[in-house]
């Protein structure tokens, strides 16, 4: 089956999405599972576990087999330029996707702290709510949450100029030194372009590492969990959402090195380490949004 | 231009034998079929929902189901309704018709296609799974309001939430497709002003779908957190507020009912023109007036919560952008009539569907401006004028246009006419099976009747009878469809290339029956 270069490529049958539809489902209902046995302390729980983690299997070998076949395709010369711009829109509608995902969090945040937490303090004409827990001060960082014997009160929140701050320096750098890849892939220095994206990575499991860490001391030592109300509620929902993505992105970035340590992508036809590039930005401007908003202010 | 298509094809073999052409498919026609006959279905398992619902309501008093099951019938009914009927039908008529109507060989990203659809199935397995499961289905209506939905929430309501989850994937990769199918794959010469409107309002409706279903995810996944991780975003014990999920749900709730109707809009706006024999009326303003809507329906949410207390400010600022919704949707409805306005008009059942639609739609419109009203939104809320409010705005609305785009298309897709008694039939008794329906839901409504509540007070009952049969003829009516599709896909008469008399647009270039692979040399646009 020949294409011409400037027909515009459509697959034929692929078995990748229902094998990926199937991991979805193997993935979320065992999880479903295990959780609903682990409320009902049922004996099943360890059964459901190993759906989720067949599901979690079959989603990894359909990543790679999907991929794969995308890579194989696009280096054998089947995709034309507008194939190109289809990958390109619908990766900044993904990316789009995902700073709405993020924006509902952050509007979470905005909403907890400017409306509901000053009103169950007394504020202003929805003040009334005041009336359920006579003695609860609003604050924020809410550290004693309205009642304290189903939520635990937190200790002390992060300071953000130490792990936090670190952070940011981190990711910021990270930013730049992948720009330095990328530049260098167009200049075709490929072993710039393997030194720079490799220090990209390291920052980026640094990044993590701390992250780590600092939930470590987060429950250890200052209280601050999942169960101390609504600032620890926004606080890990937004910092683990934003986690997961680093740990995606840097998966992802370290494909694409592997991906350049076996000779792939030329100074013009890069597309999917431009792509990660994107993502790995995304990333960095949200921790630089919730850097300010969660941990400064 | 059909003989070019024919011979440049170099990719004519046709479909794949057995099961394995519709599991592993990557042809948008193939994915269309899948996603309108998974709508069929869903449409009937949802009316089985509401046939149940309405039979225990046919008189006051408990007759047939506890409480308990009539509250899981009416949440699953409205989930599988917006979820599986209406969403899934109005992705299969863009599947089917936007590559045609612009030129395209196919979806910009076939697999992904192909993945959008099949994660419906399993997602919706596990929504209708849940009906077996410890405590029965969810009941806490479709709106799923926090704490109903967390802390007083059946164990099932796990799987709904993962349910929700797979159901939005679905959509943002259906939608992420549409849109760079639109802007990507045009033929050369088509400028977004020279698109079909249908495509037009698809493409605002795929933006749409992509900025709000990620905040639907993350509203469930917060309920997640609550139940599961000892979170508080929704318990003021915690510090957190039940009204915060409300704002969340209905910033994704609001832009969700014009994702529902704005397609609708579109193959109303193809429909009308071919059968009155004229030009659409106003293109241009129909392309800004969609575009207002989607704009505006995304800061309007908080109307469906007036009455939870919120700021005066907030009120009036709600209040206010609603009712300005009316004015881009008051322009479509001009333009749809100054269409016909001198019209050469004939009336078959395509063009009956899209007339009904302008008008019940118009009416549910009408209704929708007095429930934006705050004040007069206090007496109104949670009563049975809001439920004949949305589905006059669903069923003659969303529902209606899939209709009306099926038995418009159809000829083209299966290559066979439909009986057109039957479809008239089946338009008549539908008409009048929902009018009887719904119309009498403004009385009981305004008479204070509650909704979602399995008994009422006896000077409702007769309103309410009627309510049941009509209810009774509307969905009984709908097997004529099924029938009348079955029947033209097999044993039709021979469908011409253009079965209306003046329609317009590329998909009429093409022969009939289709081939599988179509415009895969992109077709040339004259000016």
């Amino acid at each position: 089956m020949e294409h011409s270069s400037n027909s515009y490529y459509v697959p034929d049958q692929s078995h990748w999405p229902i094998v990926g539809s199937i991991a979805m489902i193997l993935l979320l209902g065992g999880t479903g599972l295990t959780l609903n046995d682990i409320q009902a302390s049922g004996e099943v729980a360890q059964m459901s576990k190993y759906i989720t983690y067949t599901g979690a299997g079959i989603l990894i070998f359909m990543l790679f087999g999907w991929f794969g076949t995308v890579i194989s395709e696009s280096r054998s010369g089947k995709y034309s330029p507008q194939v190109d711009t289809s990958f390109r829109f619908g990766m900044s509608w993904f990316i789009f996707s995902e700073v709405m995902f993020f924006f509902a969090f952050f509007g979470v945040l905005y909403y907890t702290r400017s409306f509901s937490v000053p009103w169950l303090g007394g504020l202003g004409d929805k003040g009334l709510s005041h009336m359920l827990w006579p003695d609860f001060q609003a604050a924020w960082p809410l550290l004693t949450p309205p009642d304290a014997s189903l939520f635990t009160p937190i200790k002390e929140v992060i300071d953000p100029w130490h792990l936090p701050l670190i952070n940011t320096i981190l990711l910021v750098t990270s930013s730049f030194t992948l720009t330095f890849a990328h530049h260098a892939l167009i200049e075709g220095d490929r072993s710039k372009v393997k030194i720079w994206l490799g220090t990209t990575l390291l920052f980026g499991i640094a990044f993590l590492i701390l992250q780590g860490y600092e939930y470590v001391e987060a429950y250890q030592h200052l209280d601050l969990t999942l169960n101390s109300g609504i600032y620890g509620a926004t606080f890990f929902i937004l910092t683990g959402f934003h986690g997961l993505h680093v740990t995606i992105g840097s998966i992802i970035l370290l494909v694409m090195l592997i991906r350049v340590f076996k000779g792939h992508f030329t100074a013009d036809n890069h597309f999917a380490f431009e792509a990660g590039a994107w993502y790995w930005h995304f990333v960095d401007v949200v921790w630089l949004l919730l850097f300010m908003v969660v941990y400064v202010f | 231009m059909s003989e070019l298509t024919m011979t440049t094809d170099h990719h004519d073999h046709g479909p794949a034998k057995g099961i394995g052409r519709w599991l592993f498919t990557t042809n948008h026609k193939d994915i269309g079929t899948m996603y309108l006959v998974f709508s069929l279905i869903m449409f009937l398992i949802g009316g089985l929902f509401a046939f149940v619902i309405r039979a225990e309501l046919f008189q006051p008093g408990m007759q047939l189901v506890d409480p308990n099951f009539f509250n899981q019938m009416t949440t699953m009914h409205g989930l599988v309704m917006v979820f599986g009927a209406v969403m899934p039908g109005f992705v299969g008529l863009a599947n089917w018709q936007i590559p045609l109507m612009i030129g395209a060989p196919d979806m910009a990203l076939p697999r992904m296609n192909n993945w959008s659809f099949w994660i419906l199935p399993f997602a919706f397995s596990m929504l209708i799974a849940t009906f077996f499961m410890d405590g029965g289905a969810p009941a806490f209506g479709w709106t799923f309001y926090a704490p109903l939905s967390t802390t007083y929430a059946p164990p099932s309501v796990t799987f709904f939430i993962f349910a929700v989850h797979m159901m939005g994937i679905s959509s943002i990769m259906g939608a992420m497709n549409i849109i760079v199918t639109i802007f990507n794959m045009r033929a050369p010469g088509m400028s977004l002003m020279q698109m079909p409107m249908f495509v037009w309002t698809w493409l605002i409706t795929a933006f749409l779908l992509v900025a709000v279903m990620p905040v639907l995810a993350a509203v469930v996944t917060m309920m997640l957190m609550d139940i599961h991780f000892a979170t508080s975003f929704f318990n003021a014990a915690g510090g957190g507020d039940p009204v915060l999920f409300q704002h969340v749900f209905w910033f994704f709730g609001h832009p969700e009912v014009y994702i529902m109707i704005l397609p609708a809009f579109g193959v109303v706006s193809e429909i009308i023109p071919t059968f009155a024999r004229k030009k659409l009326f106003g293109y241009h303003s129909m392309v800004y007036a969609t575009v207002s809507i989607a704009v505006l329906s995304l800061v309007v949410w908080a109307h469906h919560m007036f009455t939870v207390g919120m700021p005066i400010a907030g009120q009036l600022f709600f209040m206010f952008a609603t009712m300005l919704i009316a004015v881009p949707t008051g322009v479509k409805v001009f333009n749809w009539i100054a269409t016909m306005f001198k019209g050469s008009m004939t009336f078959e059942t395509p063009m009956l569907f899209a007339i009904g639609f302008v008008v019940l739609f118009t009416i549910g419109g009408f209704s929708g401006v007095m429930l934006a009203i705050a004040p007069i939104d206090f007496q109104y809320q949670d009563t049975y004028f809001v439920v004949a409010h949305f589905h006059y705005v669903l069923v003659p609305g969303a529902v209606f246009g899939i209709m009306a785009g099926v038995y418009y298309w159809l000829p083209k897709w299966v290559g066979r006419m439909y009986d057109e008694g039957l479809g008239k039939m089946h338009f008549w008794l539908s008409f009048i099976g929902l009018n009887i329906t719904f119309f009498p839901m403004h009385f009981v409504g305004l008479a204070g009747m509650p909704r979602r509540i399995p008994d009422y007070a006896l000077q409702f009952a007769d309103f309410n009878m009627m309510a049941s049969a009509g209810a009774f003829i509307f969905g009984t009516s709908q097997l004529i469809f099924v029938y009348l599709i079955i029947k033209a896909a097999r044993s039709g008469e021979t469908a011409d290339q253009v079965p209306w008399e003046s329609a317009e647009g590329l998909e009429w270039t093409l022969p009939t029956p289709l081939p599988y692979h179509t415009f895969t040399t992109p077709p040339v646009i004259e000016k």
